[in-house]
């Protein structure tokens, strides 16, 4: 399977090339237009990232691996990335993971997500749902399905 | 208490996130009497105020802003730090969605002074939201002209915790992993790409146009005198109501509590607290009760103000699974350069998992502690080094509990 980016995205990477004293910089943005356009990143995606800001594809490679947030696989459920970090704990993350467990979406581990403050937090394509309660927790999911 | 809003202060207006309402409130001022001073009187200001970076380590801004190069045929660069992971800290977004512009006058102000023509902002990738918040004020003051000199470009993480360390943030900005590099010796600027570029903190540079407005002394008017001003400290935890409350440094830890926190949750005592993020050494309840909230009362006791980001626990919090999961954090989180670190945050966080489960010996807490050690001061960051002091604060303080878990 190919792999082409859109001419909007096209369009954006040249734009971004003049912001940058380097086009090495494009690695990130370029991997996150490619999550957003297809919902994972390919090999043949890197491929063309490569090709597009001259960075070997295996260095790209490896930074895809290095950052949590980008999925080298197609992604099957909806992923609830719950903060398991030290302020959700003590604010009650464990009973919101309990209560997640068997429901049809993938449990994701995180780690703080900056919401510390409106403990316990789940986060859900790019939205934190905060001060959550098992009930909130359901209406969240049943709005999102 | 005194209130204080230096940096805080249009957080409440309503649509404080526009430059129509920036505006009506003061809002990009300076810029109008901003070229009357030359870059080094902007620097000189910054440096009299004794303006500290907010981003963690206290390092005094003025000093950083000097080693940036007046006449060099390279570009400069700034890079602002919106990394934001250290647990326990949520101020950053604060200002990004409460008041983006601040942030924007801040970076402008800067810019002229270390005579940059780029400014880059490092997100992280979960602050996606507020990215868009953000982004939606720079354009406007595109629309407005105000960037007609100077760019800013956000700049998306994408989830690793340590590229809120000033290097591996522009190694990340660079198109790479976020691996932090080894120090350089002398004293110099950050580099990226091979030009001179200066790092600080979004709360440092929001607190730039303060001091160029009012003057070095209005800023050194809050604070004590070797931490001047003001911080949005942040509370979290068990606390009745946290949430991010600008005040002024040397406020009583227990007097912030009560007063902006409403308490401790549930009218129960207060049992531990660690001050600045995860990565500063937990404090018991007498301390908290004697501490002030500045740079020098943390370091006088072993630990760190860190962010100003504090983790409230209350008596019924059991401090062996605090450890483990702050543990399990730095596991994650560690970038796996030096071996110390990769092995040693996986060793503890086996040790204290042990003990939690009660197959823990008294050996291991000795083991845990030998382990601490051997992170401390031989890795090229300062993330393995924290962990040892976490630790060691916690095996401390609490060791019986520890004990009382085998
Ligand atoms: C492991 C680690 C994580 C850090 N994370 C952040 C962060 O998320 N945000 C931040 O502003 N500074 C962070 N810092 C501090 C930066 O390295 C740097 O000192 C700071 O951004 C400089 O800005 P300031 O002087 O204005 O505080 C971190 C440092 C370390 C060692
Ligand atoms: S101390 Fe840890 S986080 Fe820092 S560079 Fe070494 S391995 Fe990476
Ligand atoms: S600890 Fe969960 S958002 Fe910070």
């Amino acid at each position: 399977m190919n792999f082409n980016f859109t001419e909007e995205n096209l369009a954006k990477i040249e734009a971004l090339k003049m912001r940058y004293p380097d086009p090495a910089a494009l690695s990130l943005p370029c991997l996150w237009m490619v999550q957003y356009q297809e919902g994972y990143i390919s090999l043949d995606a890197i491929d063309e990232i490569s090709r597009r800001i001259g960075t070997p594809a295996m260095e790209i490679y490896r930074v895809a691996t290095f950052y949590t947030m980008f999925h080298l696989e197609p992604q099957k459920k909806m992923n609830v990335q719950v903060c398991k970090t030290l302020s959700c704990k003590l604010c009650g993350s464990d009973e919101i993971l309990e209560h997640l467990e068997g429901k049809d979406v993938n449990i994701v581990h995180v780690e703080c997500l900056g919401s510390c403050g409106t403990a316990p937090v789940m986060q859900i394509d790019d939205v934190n749902y905060e001060e959550l309660t098992p009930e909130k927790v359901d209406s969240i999911l049943k709005e999102l399905t | 208490m005194r209130e204080c809003q230096i940096v805080s202060r249009k957080f409440e207006l309503e649509n404080s996130h526009t430059l129509e309402v920036v505006k009506a409130h003061g809002g990009y001022e300076t810029l109008e009497k901003l070229k009357s001073h030359s870059p080094e009187e902007i620097i000189q200001m910054v440096t009299d105020a004794n303006l500290r970076g907010k981003g963690g380590g206290g390092a005094p801004a003025g000093d950083k802003w000097k080693l940036m190069p007046q006449n060099s045929d390279k570009p400069s660069f700034l890079a602002v730090n919106c990394d934001e992971s250290e647990p326990g800290t949520f101020k950053d977004r604060q200002i990004i969605t409460k008041d983006p512009h601040l942030l924007i006058e801040g970076i402008l102000i800067t810019c002229y002074a270390i005579k940059a023509k780029h400014a880059y902002i490092y997100i992280r990738g979960e602050y996606y939201a507020y990215q868009k918040i953000l982004q939606s004020a720079i354009d406007e003051a595109y629309e407005a002209g105000l960037l007609a000199e100077c760019d800013i470009t956000i700049h998306r993480g994408a989830g690793a915790y340590i590229c809120g360390e000033k290097s591996a943030l522009l190694e990340s900005m660079e198109g790479k992993r976020g691996h932090p590099r080894l120090k350089p010796k002398q004293k110099e600027p950050e580099w990226y790409f091979g030009n001179p570029t200066l790092v600080n903190n979004v709360e440092t540079i929001a607190t730039v146009p303060f001091i160029v407005e009012h003057g070095a002394d209005a800023y050194k008017a809050y604070g004590t005198e070797k931490s001047p001003g003001t911080l949005l400290f942040a509370l979290s935890g068990h606390v009745e109501k946290p949430g991010v409350y600008e005040a002024e440094f040397g406020t009583p830890m227990m007097e912030y509590i009560n007063h902006y926190g409403g308490g401790i949750k549930k009218g129960k005592k207060l049992k531990a607290l660690i001050p600045g993020g995860v990565s500063c050494g937990v404090l018991n309840a007498q301390e908290v009760e004697n501490l002030t909230l500045d740079y020098e009362a943390l370091r006088a006791v072993g630990s760190s103000l860190g962010t100003g980001g504090m983790i409230v626990m209350d008596e019924d919090t059991c401090m062996v699974t605090a450890l483990k999961n702050i543990l399990e954090f730095y596991h994650e989180e560690s970038c796996g350069q030096c071996t110390p670190c990769r092995e040693g945050t996986g060793w503890v966080d086996k040790l204290v998992g042990r003990i939690l489960d009660k197959r823990g010996t008294k050996e291991d807490i000795d083991k845990l502690l030998e382990v601490a050690d051997t992170m401390n001061g031989k890795t090229i960051c300062v993330f393995a080094p924290a962990v040892s002091t976490v630790i060691v604060s916690f095996i401390k303080r609490f060791r019986d509990e520890f004990e009382g878990a085998l």
